[in-house]
């Protein structure tokens, strides 16, 4: 078949055109998904895409130039046979953009998938994998680190409370001066507060990390609220081994318990409007996709509030420290202090006990 | 005083509030850009800073237990609760839900609550935080200051 060579030429062009402007509009898609199986399958189906197009494109120019040149000459059935043509490989075109749109979808779902583990990870302090999102990278890495310099500190800080320990079992059984035993009271006062602040800038890192006191043993966590020991319970089992306490003393002690009971009982109703606006953000009524969605992002701000509770919790313990070193003598002040490290000792044993020597079922 | 609203009461009012706020016009350009005022002149941030400094301070030295709030704020819940338990009914002012919110909010961060909410006034004078609150409980501070202004036997 002879036809003028522009009108040819013309017509290829056009026929080249559309496929690489649908190409293209594909391949945007397509860059966001970095699937390895994907790639050789679109690749293929582009491919073939672009030869159909362009066969089609140029058999529609042909089949219209061929009627208007030699509309007279040609048979009927050639005509026929190029529309058969048509339509076959429009078919076959839209059969294989269902099969990549169907890879779309499942590469989509995977994807959903993946944020969804990477979120997870990332809550527990692991971060796995990286690429998705640089910028979350320097997060959960300060998160990591954070953590990590929690666990460490507090390593040292047990350390250094077992020492204390000794240290004023011995001192007060030595029978040393109220000058000296001074000296190691506002130490161990101050080691507490060394702990509380440790505690306060973890919780900025990761708040969830403070409230579930993972950095303690089990039993320890047993009697935990926000982040730690209830002050008046402690005041409750230790004020028994501190005596005998004078009448003034013992109002002293009576009011601060009285007291500590009302802020905690404040500060635990706060706790629990806080948790259940946190759950109704979460759970708010909203078409979303994926994890990232608005309901997370305001949960997120709510968290805030949480870290709040959690330093005002802190505070109240340190708070109660303080006031029993005003109302206690030295040595008075010195058994507490001993009182509650070994407290914490046993619960500790308890903890270890408790997993290496399990009960065998009746 | 011959008229209700005599103008030497308003000018001691206006003197004092732009002492109050001299360390913090002016030169204060370069330091802290709030996204919230950039943009404004210095002039223009006094004026507002000014009426939320006035409101706040003629809400604050209202009889009783003064509580400035939001009605978001879980802490504040806790402080109210807390109140509560004393015998004690605070007037709560909820700064989310008041139409000069915001310049409230600045008067009361610059007045040293970095909540800004809750804070607390009692008898006109600023108690300050939950912190302070709770400071002054253990301590058993806040119950002598309280005493006046119990609802309940």
């Amino acid at each position: 078949m002879d036809f003028p060579s522009t009108q040819f030429v013309s017509s290829r062009t056009m026929g080249t055109y559309e496929p690489i402007h649908q190409i293209g509009m594909w391949g945007e898609n397509f860059k966001s998904i970095s699937n390895p199986n994907i790639s050789a399958s679109v690749i293929v189906d582009v491919a073939n895409k672009l030869e159909n197009e362009s066969e089609t494109t140029s058999h529609e120019m042909l089949a219209s130039t061929s009627k208007h040149d030699q509309e007279a000459s040609k048979p009927f059935d050639k005509i026929q046979r190029r529309l058969a043509q048509n339509r076959e490989a429009a078919r076959k075109s839209r059969l294989r953009k269902k099969a990549y749109v169907q890879q779309l979808e499942i590469s989509r779902l995977k994807l959903i998938q993946l944020e969804q583990e990477l979120e997870r990870s990332r809550q527990q302090g692991l971060y796995v994998g990286g690429g998705l999102d640089t910028g979350h990278l320097g997060i959960s890495g300060a998160v990591n680190s954070g953590i990590a310099a929690f666990e460490m500190g507090y390593e040292r800080w047990m350390e250094e409370q077992n020492k204390q320990i000794c240290e004023l079992r011995s001192a007060l059984n030595a029978q040393i001066s109220d000058i000296e035993l001074r000296i190691l009271v506002e130490s161990g006062m101050s080691h507490y507060f060394e702990l509380f602040r440790m505690k306060s800038s973890v919780a900025k890192a990761d708040v969830f990390y403070v409230m579930s006191g993972k950095w303690k043993t089990s039993a320890e966590r047993f009697f935990s609220w926000i982040g730690g020991f209830r002050p008046s319970e402690l005041l409750k089992v230790l004020v028994p081994q501190i005596d005998p306490l004078t009448d003034q003393q013992i109002l002293d002690v009576f009011n601060l318990k009285q007291s500590c009971q009302q802020a905690e009982d404040a500060l635990s109703q706060g706790m629990e409007k806080l948790r259940e606006t946190v759950s109704a953000t979460l759970a708010s009524d909203q078409m979303g996709q994926g994890i990232y969605v608005p309901q997370v992002a305001m949960a997120m701000e709510k968290l805030e509030a949480l870290v709040r509770f959690v330093n005002q919790a802190d505070h109240l313990r340190q708070q109660t420290l303080q006031q029993m070193s005003y109302i206690l003598t030295t040595r008075q002040a010195a058994r507490g202090l001993l009182a509650l490290g070994e407290y914490i000792q046993r619960l500790q044993a308890l903890s270890t006990l408790c997993a290496n020597h399990p009960r065998e079922p009746a | 005083m011959e008229n209700p609203d005599p103008p030497s009461m308003k000018e001691e009012l206006l003197s004092l509030h732009i002492r109050l706020l001299a360390p913090f016009t002016g030169s204060s350009k370069s330091s802290s850009p709030d996204p919230i005022t950039e943009g404004f002149e210095g002039g223009d941030f006094e004026d507002l800073a000014i009426f939320g400094m006035d409101k706040v301070t003629r809400l604050a030295s209202e009889k009783g237990v003064v509580l400035f709030s939001k009605s978001s704020c879980c802490m504040c819940y806790a402080v109210k609760i807390l109140f509560q338990e004393l015998g004690v009914t605070p007037t709560v002012h909820e700064i989310d839900q008041d139409p000069e919110g915001w310049e409230m909010e600045k008067a009361l961060m610059r007045l040293g609550c970095n909540g800004p909410v809750p804070a607390i006034f009692i008898g006109g004078k600023l108690v300050g935080s939950t912190n302070e609150v709770m400071s002054l409980h253990l301590s058993g501070g806040l119950m002598p200051m309280l005493k006046p202004y119990q609802t309940l036997c």
